[in-house]
């Protein structure tokens, strides 16, 4: 019994990982099919952030839930102004340019870091269900996902801006049209997505030792789960998340991590193969 | 009364909870030239699909028998590969090459390396493609577009020719140049013609099959479809006169 | 005169010039960089030739570098002679993009999707053999070693004479030979109807059909005559750096071989080769130093040629090769204007 709720417990935690590492993807990507391949960047940006002010002193969880997104959200701006906007329509260019970008982040990362890991410790202590030991910033996690999933998912249904931004996947000329600049339009979502990723860095900070190079780990399991999940920015991730973290860790509490890992990457292919469109292009339509 | 070289047998189609076509069983014989008209919406363009392939699977249901061959969900290729041209109500063209190249490939792949020059010079000096035979396909002006597409579906000397949309957007004079040129393939080919432009389907003159709403409302001579009452009903609505 | 497709008549005489250089070379430096930089060309032009030419965007081709790359390192502790080793190298990569390539195209499966899945194909090879420590993970003779990877492995030797290995100056040469002839290989691929069919595909899929073509089928021939190639190169990869890591799989080798091709210039074969050099020899450079770090470097490289070649690189080279194609065409006319003159003058 205790056995079967430690792993739901990991199973929720590795659904909530994987949705909050994709949400400023699946923002940039669903919104604008813009292809951010910086994005593990931000994400490990927030992460330093996050330590960078914890270790200066302030609470953490101010510096995870406020200071990483803005920081982040601040690069993303300047990305966006500097970099991205003269390149919307152009996927390989944009590809290339945020591939560079990473690049140029590590290496500055590296330079004003080093190479070897910083971390700050889980604030949350630990706590036993039956014989088991769980780490209690897991919930934490959780919880943070869960709220901004559905604080997203409220944004976008019920308020002015969600309905300019839905406007905004049809196409440029629906903004337009609703009497907003879609040049500005697509700034404000670029940085939105940026801090989200941040904020994402910033909860996940306290779970590993954080080096410059973490970032290309989540790009990888972000683009996945977001391509997968296909045009709607909610539904989609959600959808895969849950699949994808659900495969991943009863597979691996079944035999090793890397198979869980393995399992979870086939069944992102069969997915694929099956559901080009992503999973929300062919199931839930019409959803957010 | 010639062959019947296309048959489609309760042909239906169905998207997500739209019938789009429905239980369509339709006839066309040897050196026929039909037109397919009926309003927007109306299942034209997916009954073109779903004969030549391009629908297949849990969508469909019913039969194509071509030439006597059933060919109910067998892939484009192979269905083309009997001798089938295509255009497409979208205009699909190889646009970042020249005319000729796009040409060359259609003719290449029916005639094989020894006729395919032979068919390009052809097809170019027919349908008086010479000044464009060299441009890019994407610089081309509409007009000259439809008719270089026109051109790639000839160039394979296909004996059945379906043309969805050809007289879409182009002027009063290439719209009379078209007529000529489908009466000169209609010549040694069978053909079925969509298209909404009714002054260039009366210009053609041949037997009409309506469609409405996926099924066909009427068929007959071109004098008797498009004076019928039920036709103008469907096109312009009950209260029309 | 059938239409030639943007692929021009291949110019021997620069060919040979070339070839003369390449071979010339060891007199002036030493070939253990060159060496280097010639594998990853090839591997770029693997690359080169699919997308640019087929329009198949691959985020995995490392797959297959490194499938080529193990498949020798294991196949040659079991096998006494190098030469089916390298065979297999080849082939086996092969075999695995037709069956992989399979599964996708006839799928219908396309652009960034395509792209996914491939790179997903990478990730999941690169998970495993980073697991593979142990004596467990063996085939045959060979220990496949998780994370530390494969090393000293019987490197290639001249065929039918397992003492006599291949070093130096004589791998140098053995890589310019694989290089070049993988490079007229493709260019006789690209002259042929295979190659044109191919372009046409790139430019729209739905009219192939229309016309006629097996569109999946050339999708998934080409994929495998990519992946050959890519193999060879992770095979002479092996032989150069005397071990196999599952480095060879990773995100950043996949990366790389995209990067060097989009800065060469997609949509030429020479394009992709020389941009493998340039950035490889670079990245090489770099490695050297360390007050400035390679990834800031070619980082702000990336994003400044992004930006300042406004139509992208790629562009700007197909466009300056039609432009010299045009005045070509134009001497070429010129000439063949002043011979008809000419003539006309000794009829008279």
């Amino acid at each position: 019994m205790d056995y079967a709720a430690v792993v739901l417990l990991e199973v929720c935690y590795m659904i909530a990982f994987l949705a909050l590492i994709s949400a400023g993807l699946a923002i940039v990507f669903g919104m604008m099919r813009v292809i951010n391949l910086a994005h593990g960047e931000f994400v490990m940006l927030g992460g330093y952030a996050t330590i960078a002010a914890s270790k200066a002193g302030i609470n953490i969880y101010f510096a995870m839930l406020v200071i990483a997104p803005v920081v982040v959200g601040v690069i993303g701006l300047v990305v966006e102004r500097l970099i991205v906007r003269f390149l919307y329509g152009r996927i390989i260019d944009t590809m290339l340019a945020t591939w560079g970008l990473s690049l140029l982040l590590i290496g500055l990362v590296t330079l004003i870091f080093g190479n070897t890991a910083v971390s700050v410790p889980a604030p949350i202590p630990g706590y036993q269900v039956g014989r088991y030991q769980m780490g209690g910033y897991n919930l934490f996690v959780i919880a943070i996902a869960i709220l901004l999933m559905l604080g997203m998912w409220l944004v976008l249904r019920y308020t002015r801006v969600g309905l300019v931004a839905r406007g905004a996947m049809q196409g440029a000329d629906v903004v337009a049209a609703l009497g907003h600049n879609p040049k500005t339009i697509y700034m404000l979502t670029f940085t939105a997505g940026a801090a989200l990723s941040g904020l994402a860095g910033g909860v996940m900070a306290p779970l590993t030792g954080l080096l410059p190079s973490v970032g290309g780990a989540y790009i990888a399991k972000a683009f996945i789960t977001v391509i997968t999940g296909g045009a709607a920015v909610i539904a989609g991730t959600l959808s895969t998340s849950a699949l994808f973290g659900t495969v991943n860790q009863l597979v691996s509490f079944a035999s090793t991590p890397v198979i869980g890992e393995i399992a979870m990457l086939a069944l992102a292919l069969v997915l694929l193969r099956l559901m080009p469109q992503g999973v929300t292009g062919r199931l839930f339509r019409n959803s957010t | 009364m010639s062959e019947p070289v296309l048959e489609t047998h309760d042909l239906s189609v169905r998207f997500g909870g739209v019938l789009a076509v429905n239980t369509v069983s339709f006839t066309l014989r040897e050196r026929e030239l039909r037109c397919l008209i009926g309003p927007n919406g109306a299942g034209k363009s997916t009954f073109f699909k779903s004969i030549t392939g391009q629908i297949r699977g849990a969508q469909s249901n019913g039969r194509v028998v071509i030439r006597g061959q059933d060919v109910t969900g067998w892939s484009t290729h192979r269905i083309v590969r009997l001798g089938i041209g295509v255009k497409t109500q979208v205009p699909s063209v190889l646009s970042g090459l020249t005319v000729e190249e796009n040409l060359w490939l259609a003719a290449r792949r029916a005639l094989g390396r020894e006729g395919v020059e032979a068919a390009v010079d052809a097809v170019v000096s027919e349908l008086e493609l010479g000044a464009i035979a060299r441009r890019q396909v994407s610089e081309l002006a509409h007009g000259q577009r439809q008719l270089a597409e026109i051109g790639i579906v000839l160039a394979g000397k296909p004996w059945l020719v379906l043309l969805d949309e050809p007289a879409a957007g182009i002027t009063t004079a290439e719209t009379e140049r078209l007529v000529a040129i489908i009466r000169r393939i209609n010549r040694s080919a069978t053909l079925i013609v969509v298209d909404h432009d009714m002054h260039f389907v009366r210009m053609l003159d041949s037997h009409i099959t309506v469609f409405h709403q996926g099924a066909i409302l009427l068929e007959g001579r071109a004098d008797h479809v498009l004076t019928d009452r039920s036709v103008r009903e469907v096109y312009l609505g009950s209260r029309a006169r | 005169m059938s239409p030639n497709f943007g692929v021009g008549r291949i110019r021997w005489n620069w060919f040979a010039a070339f070839s003369a250089l390449l071979a010339a070379l060891p007199l002036v430096s030493e070939t253990h960089t060159p060496t280097l930089l010639a594998i990853w060309a090839l591997f770029a032009l693997s690359l080169g030739l699919m997308w640019g030419y087929a329009g198949i965007l691959s985020f995995g081709h490392a797959a297959y570098f490194g499938l080529g790359a193990y498949t020798y390192a294991i196949a040659s502790f079991n096998i006494e002679e190098s030469t089916v080793p390298l065979l297999l190298a080849i082939v086996v990569p092969a075999l695995v993009a037709a069956v992989i390539g399979a599964l996708m195209f006839y799928g219908r499966i396309s652009d960034v999707y395509l792209g996914v899945m491939t790179l997903v194909v990478t990730l999941i090879l690169n998970r495993f053999m980073n697991a593979t420590a142990g004596d467990a993970y063996r085939i045959g003779n060979a220990r496949l070693g998780g994370f530390n990877g494969i090393p000293a492995f019987p490197v290639l030797n001249v065929p039918g004479d397992p003492s006599n290995q291949i070093y130096g100056t004589s791998y140098y040469y053995l890589v310019i030979i694989c290089l070049l002839g993988a490079y007229l290989i493709a260019r006789a691929i690209l002259a042929n109807a295979f190659g044109r069919v191919l372009v046409g595909i790139r430019e729209n899929d739905l009219r192939m059909e229309l016309n006629g073509y097996n569109v999946p089928a050339y999708k998934t021939a080409i994929f495998a005559i990519s992946a050959a190639m890519a193999g060879l190169a992770g095979c002479l990869f092996a032989n150069w750096a005397e071990i196999v890591t599952p480095g060879v799989f990773s995100l950043g080798q996949t990366a790389e071989v995209l990067i060097w091709v989009i800065v060469g210039g997609l949509g030429t074969l020479i394009g992709p080769m020389l941009g493998a050099v340039a950035l490889g020899a670079l990245k090489v450079a770099l490695g050297y130093q360390t007050t400035v770090d390679n990834s800031l470097v070619l980082g702000i490289i990336l994003i400044l040629m992004v930006l300042l070649i406004p139509r992208g690189f790629a562009q700007a080279f197909v466009a300056a090769r039609q432009h010299f194609a045009q005045s070509q065409a134009q001497r070429r006319r010129a000439r063949t204007h002043r011979r008809r003159l000419s003539l006309q003058e000794a009829d008279r």
